[in-house]
């Protein structure tokens, strides 16, 4: 078990302000001034790379910031139990779980392992996801409040796999989920809480327009043209060939170009085999830039967003789409799939356009193109929207919330 | 400078969503969830709904109705259950009632509508409110004016829409400060006409500085 101190970064909350508001910061610390020096265990399965770690790099200095003790730690276990976990994980959606009875087994035995080297001792403690589940066996005689945070889908778990976790889960006062689509009917108490983005992460922060326009220009992309981007890595259910099947569709009307930005096609064979597919379905058209980006790129996914005229997330199935929340946040008008989440954020005709097959992506994209008023108007609500529910201060003030619950004071 | 015997406090509010097991996948299912559901439940989905959205004022300004026109294509009902103007509730047992009254006599009227599938379920979710005192404190217009200006969106909300349902009036803590505080009738019940379905909480309050500014040049 590896512990990480808070505030590994620079951010400090009253950096906020000119994004939010001093209103929205004072009261922050209005309502952590009622949990002033309670402390607070984060557990998650890793420290850097993935979402979890992304919001608990930021949640974890604020709430440290507004004056709670808080304390990150990380499960650790040989590549076994990352094996069984990343197969719990990916039956927790839905999927068969192949390995064999005994991975239960190794499962609980590097829990005890953690147990062992771990001191839960914090009067809050937020278990995130799976793989740390099985530490509320440190919990005694319902000592403190014990919340498991799930960031996945769990309407449709393998039984199998869920037969296993759901007597672990339900020794927790509660569970939280990121959307009520992903809940399932638990004798606990479930929260909601939407996943967040960072305003002042690399990915999000305001980019000067020399810097965009140098992005742009690095990647062959015509900044005068109507540009279409898709973020996302390169997998089947983001459905790259339908986003280029979509802007085939719209270059007949319109002198467009579209950029597939993504990654996760060096390392996994699926996504070598899609990059190779879009290829072709791209045909050599000069203007479909396909940039296969490493991780450290958030810079410049950040300024190909902020370049783009629409935003696409063409998902056949999705989690709640931080993409889309980030492409919100920079005002541009998005057109997505009405899947997983993102029906949360883009409220049809208010926020952005939902679309159900490539037909539709398409016709929705011409419809923004033709009427860039509204496009521009779809932008500023679900700049809005993003405000006022997913942005990492909201998700810190239902943190303060849910702790002010658990004590009984609402 | 007029000063009322009692200050105004300001107060800020934090809402805590929990999700319910209860969901409905055609309208007839919806009526029995309204019907079922805590009150904490109508409030999410009615008063809660003009803060979390307050930025939209074209769409419909509840969620029982939003659903009823974008999962059921229930045109009609969902204009009825929008027109349902939660100004004129003091308690959610009555908005509950008409809100369920309005679903069962189009249910009874469309009988296959009614048991049609959703193209989404409505998922029934619940407000837990935690008000949190500011600590700040108004004994004059202008020092009410000065608060208001830095007020949260939150806190906005909480005194203008949600505290209907705590005073069991047909006012706002503002509107009944102004009165009984102040003594300043008109502005209170100019205060308490402001549309805060057509108006975002941030124009709402623009419009409430602007009343205050013309009561103060006087």
């Amino acid at each position: 078990m590896s512990s990480i101190p808070p505030g590994p970064r620079m951010i400090q909350l009253d950096g906020y302000v000119p994004l939010l508001g001093a209103s929205e910061v004072a009261e922050l610390r209005a309502l952590a001034s009622r949990l002033q020096g309670r402390t607070v265990q984060m557990v998650n399965s890793t420290s850097v790379g993935g979402g979890v770690a992304e919001i608990l790099n930021r949640l974890v200095p604020i709430l440290s910031e507004l004056g709670l003790a808080v304390r990150w730690d990380v499960v650790t276990g040989g590549d076994d139990f990352f094996e069984i976990t990343k197969a719990f994980h990916n039956a927790l959606h839905g999927g068969p779980y192949t390995k064999p009875p005994e991975s239960f087994a190794v499962f609980l035995a590097y829990t005890e392992q953690n147990l062992a080297r771990l001191s839960m001792d914090a009067e809050f403690t937020v278990i995130h996801d799976p793989q740390p589940a099985g530490l509320i066996k440190a919990r005694r005689h319902n000592s403190g409040h014990w919340i498991w945070r799930c960031h996945i889908d769990l309407s449709k778990p393998n039984p199998i796999v869920w037969g296993f976790l759901e007597p672990f889960v339900t020794r927790h006062d509660g569970a939280i989920f990121s959307s009520p689509e992903f809940s399932r009917q638990l004798p606990i108490a479930q929260y909601l809480f939407y996943p967040c983005i960072d305003p002042l992460s690399e990915k999000n922060l305001e980019l000067d327009p020399e810097f965009v326009q140098a992005t742009l220009e690095r990647f062959q992309i015509d900044p005068k043209r109507p540009i279409l981007t898709q973020v996302s890595r390169f997998d089947h259910l983001k459905d790259p060939v339908g986003v280029v099947r979509a802007y085939q569709s719209v270059k007949r009307y319109t002198d467009c170009q579209l950029v597939l930005a993504g990654g996760g096609a060096k390392d996994d064979p699926e996504g070598g085999a899609v990059l190779e597919e879009v290829r072709r379905v791209a045909a050599g058209d000069p203007d479909i830039h396909i940039l296969n980006l490493p991780p450290w790129s958030a810079l410049e996914i950040n300024a190909l967003q902020r370049g783009s005229t629409i935003i696409i997330q063409k998902s056949l199935r999705e989690g709640f789409g931080l993409t889309v929340t980030e492409a919100l946040w920079k005002k541009k008008p998005v057109v997505a799939s009405a899947v997983g989440g993102i029906p949360r954020q883009v409220i049809h005709k208010h926020t952005g356009m939902l679309a159900h097959s490539v037909e539709g992506t398409a016709y929705q994209i011409r419809y923004l193109l033709s009427n860039p008023l509204i496009a521009q108007r779809l932008g500023e609500l679900g700049h809005e929207h993003v405000r006022e529910n997913f942005l990492i201060t909201s998700n810190v003030k239902r943190y303060l919330t849910l702790f002010l619950h658990l004590l009984g004071q609402c | 400078m007029r000063t009322a015997d009692q200050p105004f406090q300001f107060v800020t509010a934090s809402y805590l969503t929990k999700i319910s097991n209860c969901k409905a996948s055609n309208l007839d299912e919806l009526g029995k969830g309204i019907e079922a559901c805590s009150d904490a439940s109508i409030f999410y989905h009615t008063f809660q709904n003009l803060s979390r959205h307050h930025f939209l004022t074209e769409g419909y300004s509840n969620d029982f109705a939003q659903w009823v026109m974008a999962s059921c294509n229930g045109h009609a009902l969902a204009e009825k259950l929008a027109s349902l103007d939660i100004r004129e509730y003091l308690s959610l047992g009555d908005l509950r009632n008409d809100l369920r009254r309005a679903i069962v006599e189009y249910c009874q009227a469309h009988p296959h509508g009614a048991l049609q599938p959703s193209f989404e379920p409505f998922y029934f979710l619940e407000s837990l409110e935690l008000s949190v005192p500011l600590g700040w404190e108004a004994w004059s217009l202008e020092q009410f004016r000065e608060s208001l200006e830095r007020l949260s969106n939150a806190s906005f909300h909480f005194h203008f829409i949600a505290s209907r349902l705590r005073l069991h009036l047909r006012t706002n803590d503002f509107s009944l400060w102004f009165q009984t505080g102040l003594g300043l009738e008109e502005l209170a019940q100019r205060t308490n006409r402001i549309d805060i379905y057509t108006n975002t909480l941030v124009s709402a309050r623009q419009i409430l500085m602007s009343f205050i500014d013309e009561e103060l040049s006087r």
